[in-house]
């Protein structure tokens, strides 16, 4: 009973989870901006930006490259997922079990929940990195898997506990700091990147160019067990990150509540905020460390932060962590809680906390960042097509939409083989063809359309069919 | 009260970046940058929920 007070006074209002949002709480383009524009200005963005140098990008790729993947990202938003928010007004969850029954979105549910706390891991890494800034405690290296010291786990323990516990009594405190936060925390990256420029030896905005290319962004060879990058990684890594969001789908669930489709456009600030000024500023963190000390490869983002904006810079660290491993916890309990309904959100939100704090003891997460983030989109991907397709092509197709509904099943196998086989299509190509995974996305998509098409035509029976 | 909380949020945010921008410029040493956006980041935390989302 205490459990559930606590929970009902902390957790955020999920309202409409089985209706379509009414006209009431339908909202505004800024609400939108400001959403976009804190969450994706997140401490994992520090992570990000080096491993862009370690993957010795040139400084026309990397720019290019994320300016054109994050046009595209947010022309997905814009085209695939707000159109079917606002005609559908529904969450993703209530939408995929119209489509594919209630087994199958448990299994969804699972994946989802999975990622999510890995996700929420690496969070949990980045924040423990800020401890060493002040303690001395052994930090892991760029190619580190595994925890390499006892100060290490204590740290990450300490770290993941405590935003676990936040999570789960004081979420919306959290929320209310990561609102309150917003604006400064964007400030703070800009500054990161003004400063480590300046000490890195640009000293002018015309000199920067040819400096950059000099000494930052220089496109030579990549660090030891790193993938070279070239625009094409990085235009396709900026459009895919969010791939599970956009074209995966999930973000039905926040456009649900626009006025109109075209709000999407309000994802841009937090993409050429986050995935482009906060990715580019960290970047020149980690290409002055390298010119500074050029045998400290570690990817550190504490150190990083307080050497170039001191106590100021680690307190953003800690806060772009803190309020965005706060909701990746959350929705991760959310989602294993939709497949255990009885069990008290507090008690899901601690036992996810616990798996995510487990997974950030591991820097593996953190330090292949790039590639976890292109596998959870693409294991969450091929759903999106389902939705899609099901949406806007089921009646052309001559198959039904909502299949799961009308015929009252509780396991749809068109979808759940589009989904499987995509997944399990995807894979194969990156561990056996050799084709890196930041390339499969794309083809994978509409691999899973023309699988959900064909499976549907195949099996769904004729009875419920329009 | 809220319009004076706006007013330092205002200056914060102008403490937060400027000095990062005068270091840039060679106006200004790194540990002066470092002490002014701490100064900054008090009075933004200070000063913000006052007014935001109240």
């Amino acid at each position: 009973m205490a459990d559930e007070t606590i929970t009902r006074q902390s957790e955020p209002v999920d309202e409409y989870e089985r209706e379509p949002v009414p006209e009431r709480a339908w909202l505004g383009l800024s609400s939108f901006v400001g959403q976009y524009a804190g969450e994706h200005t997140a401490g994992t963005e520090l992570m990000i930006g080096p491993l862009f140098i370690a993957s010795g990008v040139g400084a026309s790729a990397v720019v290019g490259g994320l300016f054109v993947g994050n046009l595209l990202a947010v022309l997905s938003w814009m085209f695939l997922t707000a159109p079917i928010a606002v005609r559908a007004r529904m969450t993703l969850y209530f939408q995929l079990e119209k489509i594919c029954g209630r087994t199958l979105v448990t299994a969804y549910n699972l994946a989802n929940g999975v990622m999510f706390c890995f996700l929420a891991g690496a969070m949990v890494t980045v924040n423990a990195t800020a401890a060493g800034v002040w303690f001395n405690i052994a930090m892991p290296g760029l190619n580190d898997l595994y925890p390499n010291s006892v100060g290490w786990v204590v740290t990450v323990l300490v770290m993941g506990m405590l935003m676990t516990v936040v999570a789960a009594y004081g979420y919306k405190v959290v929320a209310r700091i990561a609102n309150i936060a917003a604006p400064w925390m964007v400030l703070v990256f800009v500054a990161y990147g003004i400063i480590a420029a300046r000490q890195i030896g640009i000293d002018s905005i015309g000199t920067f160019w040819p400096k950059a290319q000099e000494l930052i962004w220089t496109g030579g060879a990549p660090l030891a067990g790193r993938a070279k990058f070239t625009f094409w990684h990085v235009m396709f890594f900026a459009w895919f990150c969010n791939m599970a969001m956009h074209i995966g789908m999930a973000d039905l669930s926040v456009f649900r509540y626009a006025r109109k489709s075209w709000y999407a456009v309000g994802t841009a600030a937090g993409m050429y905020l986050g995935h482009f000024i906060a990715w580019l500023s960290a970047s020149i963190l980690y290409a002055q460390q390298l010119h500074a000390t050029p045998g400290n490869t570690d990817v550190l983002p504490g150190p990083l932060a307080y050497n170039a904006a001191g106590i100021a810079g680690v307190i953003c660290v800690i806060v772009a962590g803190w309020t965005t491993a706060n909701p990746t916890i959350y929705r991760a309990g959310l989602a294993f809680q939709a497949i255990s309904p009885a069990s008290s959100r507090y008690r899901v939100t601690l036992f996810t906390g616990a798996l995510a704090t487990l997974a950030g003891m591991f820097p593996a997460i953190a330090m292949k960042l790039l590639d976890f983030v292109a596998l959870y989109g693409l294991v969450l991907m091929p759903m999106g097509a389902v939705v899609f397709v099901d949406f806007w092509l089921s009646g052309r197709f001559g198959f039904r939409n909502n299949y799961a509904e009308a015929s009252g099943v509780a396991f749809n196998w068109a979808a759940a083989l589009a989904w499987v086989l995509t997944l399990a299509g995807c894979l194969a190509v990156v561990n056996m063809g050799g084709m890196q995974i930041y390339f499969v996305g794309l083809p994978g998509w509409f691999a899973a359309a023309t699988l959900y098409i064909v499976l549907s035509r195949l099996l769904q029976r004729k009875e419920v069919r329009l | 009260m809220k319009r004076a909380a706006r007013l330092v949020s205002l200056v914060a945010l102008a403490g937060t970046i400027l000095p990062p921008v005068l270091y840039f410029t060679g106006h200004v040493e790194l540990d002066a940058v470092k002490l002014w956006m701490l100064v900054a980041t008090i009075a933004w935390f200070a000063a913000t929920p006052v007014w935001m989302d109240r």
